[in-house]
Parts: C-alpha cells; structure tokens; sequence
C-alpha cells in the first residue's frame, strides 16, 4: 500500500476560514518562545520542526508557572488558607479555560490527566472493561497512535469484545465506503483520531459521530494533533470522549485533559483511586466524589495546569483560525518543495485534507540518517514510527521522518528543510 | 556548509554501508541471533560459523536499516574474524564504537551499537545453553 496524494481533488476544507482582522507577523510570535533564538553547534540556528511530538512554550506560560511556584505554591482543595484558595482559584479558572476552548457544555465534564495517553487509558479501563460484553465490537483504524489503540486491545482482552478496522484508501484516508458493513448494533464504540500524527489527516469526526450515534455506539476522539491546530468543540458534533494532551498545545508537560459527557463521566468507574476521588470511606469499601474529582485520585498537576490554562489564553490571542491559515499555508509551501526533491515520497492525502504534518522517505537515505544529516544543520525533525506501528507495517516501511510544522515557524525553516534533504542525498552519494 | 557537519558518514561508514562485508548467511551457522531497536525499527541477525577451537571462522549479518546500523554491522564481522569465543566476551562497547571512527551522539549510538548487542546476546545464549546449537 502506497498512501500517497492522489493529485489534489480541489476539495478545500481551508475556504470557510478567513483571517481576522489583526495581522498575523511570525517575527513577532517568535518572539514569544525563547527557545527559538538559540544557536545549535556548529552555530546553526535552530529550525524546530518537531512540533507534532511537543510544542514549545511560549513565555507567558513560563511565566504563569513561575507565578505559581513563587506566589501560591500549594494544594489544592486542601488546607484552609490563603495560598490554598488561591491556587485553587487559579486551577479552576484553567478547567474553565479547557471548557470554553473545547465547547464542553459543562465544567464537571473537564477532568485534568497526565495526558491524552492516560485519558485514553481512562477510556478504555472505566468505561470499556465496565461496559464491553462477549461479542461487542469496537471499530478503530490502522492510523491509529498506539495510545488509542493498545489500550483498547487490552480492554477487548480483558472483555470479550472484538477490534474491527475501517480501511484506509491509498492516499491514507478512512475509506467510509465499507461503512455500513462495520458499523451495526454490535458497535459499542469508534475510537478515531480527529487528525493522524503521521499521515496529517484530518478525519471526519462529523459524519463519524453522527453514525456512531445512529447505531447506538459511542465516539471516542484522540484529539492530541487538532486540539492545537484547529478549533475543536464537543458539541457540534456531539462527541462522548475527548482527549487531548498540555504539552502539544504549547503547554506543560504532564498535563492533559479527558473531556466525557457528564452521564458517561458518572457511569465509568475510577481508574486511579485514593484521595480526592471519593465520597466516602469505610474499612471495606468506599463511595466516589462526583466527577471530575472522581477521575483526578491524589495530587493532581495543579500547576501545570494552570500553565495549560495560560497557553490557551496565549492561543486564543493570536486566534485559532489564524494560526491554521498560517500554517496551511506553511505546509503547501512545504508540500510543494520537498515533493519537487528527487526520490522524495511523501505520505497521506493531498495537502488541503491535512495538518500541516509531512512525513516523507527519501529514496537512498535512511530516515534516521536523514534526521541526523538534518540535525547537523539545526534542524529538529523526528525519524521512526511515531507510535503507528501498524501504519507503517501498511505502509511497507520501517520508518519515516517527520516534519511538522506550527506558527512559529517561517518559509525560511522550510527551506532550511528542504536544503537539507539535498544535503542529505548528496552525503549519500545520490544523484 | 562544511563536510564536518555530516561527519558521521564518512568514506569508511558509507563505504561499509554500500559494500558491506559478509552480508547475507552462512550455509550452517553455529549460531545466529537478531534483534531489533525498537524506536526505529532497525533490525540486524550476526551468523557465526565456529570452529573446535572456538574460534570465529566466518561471521555474517543480515539487516535493514540506517547507514550506520548496517556499517557497524559489517566492521563488526569483519573484525570479529578469528577471535576466540572467549576474546569476544572481553570486547566492550567503547572498542566498538572505537572501531567505527565517527563521533555518534548519544541516541546514534544506539545505532552503532545494535550489532554488538546482537553479538553479546548470542554469546551469553550460547553459555547459558551450553550447547552450540543456534539461539533466538
Ligand atoms: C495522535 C496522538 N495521540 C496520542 C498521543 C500521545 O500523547 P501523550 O504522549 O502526550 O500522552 C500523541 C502524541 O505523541 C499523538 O500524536
């Protein structure tokens, strides 16, 4: 299987999205994220384009942390006094944050992970080993981060129930034409992700959740790669699991966010259990607090997000369409020059059905030499399998390198990229 | 943009890479062993034939991978030729890498070092089996 662009079809998801007003300057945002002004060895400026796997941090949310350890440093929901308060106070007002920016319609429907690897596990432990039975099926697909898949092999496991895939179509889509066939009243669940972290595509989660829903089943979203490119909400379409992760959002590490409906949130079972998530305790067993202190057992990340809260904020100030429009724009520009370098494949559907992600071999160079060649010249690409084992088993290859892009990056750093690619092959002896 | 920015891939690795000593199998190993590094799915099998002295006689590998995995491979059999079993427990991982002559980073080495890691997983296999029959 191939997965490569069929020539694009002229379908552009981009047309509804226009700037606004402000004027978006990448010279100004950069200025923003200290990182990016460092020199590498070699005295290479560094051209981040690793964004997919983590975000870097602007400095208002360094800032807001350090506010944190400086100022109110303490536990939450805890002790009575005033740094307590406060610092309760300030996480609180990040749930609300996470509420607005996601659409979810109420505050209890926000539950603070580690990220979305543990909100997925959430998932798949509290809901699907409590609700899955012999027989139920749960429909995911081969592009699929192990994170939203491995944990429901345990839970089909541990349950009885099966894993059904919907096929990809060979420039790397969900192929929806088999549909009907997948999806019955046996389906209990699609886990799905909004867009693939390898591949850049961008998955119909409308269509997908309307018919979840016509059959009964639920959908699960792993929205770690849209939730910082795209607007996201919950309610239109109707989701019933939302999963996204702090860092990849410009935010801290060690934070995430697992949004449920609140009657799914009450329905689950814990999956960490101690304190903070009960109601009542008795020698022999124990009642649960209500959500979300049902799912947040000890000592939450409080400072981290309350860190997350103010990358929202830092996101919300430049717009979320703006930053998909730069980016778009960004990528075809990417598109266009790395395809035009001899040998170069490029993975998934054209570049409008797509983030701003390429993951791209090189006839003749190794992947993990091409990273290193790239690196030696400043520039921060990842190599491997990206946690899509399966994919990449699809796809015939061992490995691909990465590219992703965000905001903060120029036409310059695509040049930069596509330099080194020449750089590369020719190191390589290629014509 | 100078070459020491693409220092690993000198003549000697990208000669190793592109002829590779010994690559392919043996028609009897003694013993075989494979692995693989699990971030990027590099993957290298060493074939030795050994002799009643426990000498190496031949060493072969198989594998796919990046240029420095698939170098390292080959120097390793080509170095690896007429030791004894009981040399090649003394060989360390400093020698190896020694033996490539690049610089690696940290994370590249794991790369430099995927067939001697092979070699040492044969050889403890071998001891634990005490029997010279083919391990993993
Ligand atoms: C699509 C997707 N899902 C899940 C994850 C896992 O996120 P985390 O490692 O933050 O839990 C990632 C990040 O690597 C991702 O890209």
């Amino acid at each position: 299987m191939v997965l490569v662009a069929a020539p694009a079809t002229a379908m552009i998801v981009r047309t509804t999205m226009t700037a606004n007003s402000a004027t978006f300057d990448v010279e100004v945002v950069r200025q923003d994220f200290p990182i990016l002004h460092q020199r590498l060895s070699g005295d290479m400026p560094l051209v981040y384009l690793d964004t997919a796997a983590t975000a870097q941090k602007p400095r208002a949310v360094m800032a807001k942390v350090m506010e944190c350890y400086e100022q109110y440093n303490s536990n939450v929901h805890r002790g009575i006094h005033q740094l307590g308060d406060r610092m309760t106070v300030e996480l609180e007002a990040a749930r609300e944050k996470v509420q607005r920016f996601i659409g979810a319609g109420e505050l209890e429907e926000i539950v603070f992970t580690s990220g979305t690897t543990m909100s997925l596990n959430m998932v798949a432990h509290g809901w699907g080993r409590k609700f899955l039975r012999p027989g139920d099926e749960i429909l995911l697909n081969t592009m699929e981060h192990h994170a939203n898949l491995v944990p429901w092999q345990l839970a089909a496991a541990a349950t009885g129930a099966t894993l059904k895939y919907i096929p990809l179509t060979a420039d790397g889509r969900l192929d929806l034409s088999s549909l009907d066939q997948l999806l019955t009243s046996k389906t209990k669940l699609v886990a799905v992700t909004a867009m693939s972290n390898v591949l850049g595509t961008i998955n119909p989660i409308n269509e997908l959740a309307r018919r979840a829903h016509d059959v009964g089943a639920l959908i699960c979203v792993d929205a770690a790669q849209s939730v910082p490119h795209m607007p996201t909400n919950v309610r239109s379409p109707q989701v019933d699991f939302l999963a996204f992760s702090g860092h990849k959002l410009y935010g801290p590490t060690g934070i995430g966010v697992l949004y449920a409906r609140r009657q799914l949130l009450e329905a689950m079972d814990p999956f960490l259990a101690g304190g903070h998530m009960i109601r009542e305790v008795f020698l022999d067993s124990s009642t649960w607090a209500d959500p979300p202190a049902k799912f947040e057992a000890g000592t939450c990340p409080f400072i981290e997000a309350v860190g997350l809260g103010a990358a929202i904020d830092y996101v919300n100030s430049i717009g979320l369409l703006q930053i998909g429009q730069y980016e778009h724009q960004l990528s075809v520009k990417a598109h266009e020059k790395l395809a035009a370098v001899p040998g170069v494949t490029i993975y998934g559907p054209s570049v409008d059905h797509k983030g701003a992600i390429l993951s791209f071999t090189v006839d003749g160079v190794h992947p993990h030499d091409l990273s290193d060649v790239l690196d030696r010249r400043g520039v921060a690409v990842r190599a491997g399998h990206h946690c899509t084992m399966p994919l990449h088993e699809l796809l015939n290859l061992t490995a691909t390198t990465r590219a992703s892009l965000a905001f903060y990056n120029t036409l310059d750093e695509v040049d930069a990229l596509v330099e080194g690619v020449h750089a590369a092959r020719k190191v390589f002896r290629l014509k | 943009m100078t070459d020491s920015l693409e220092d690993p891939y000198d003549d000697h690795i990208l000669d190793h890479f592109e002829s590779p000593y010994h690559k392919g199998h043996l028609a009897n190993p003694t013993c075989s062993h494979s692995d693989r590094n699990p971030i990027c799915g590099d993957q290298v099998t060493v074939e030795l034939l050994v002799d009643d002295q426990d000498r190496v006689k031949e060493a072969y590998f198989d594998g796919k991978g990046c240029a420095i995995s698939q170098a390292a491979a080959s120097i390793l059999c080509e170095q690896i030729e007429g030791k004894t079993l009981d040399e090649l427990k003394d060989f360390q991982a400093q020698q190896m890498l020694d033996l490539l002559k690049v610089r690696l980073t940290a994370s590249r080495q794991k790369c430099g070092l995927l067939s001697f890691k092979v070699l040492k997983t044969m050889l403890y296999g071998m001891d634990e089996q005490r029997e010279p029959a083919s391990s993993g």
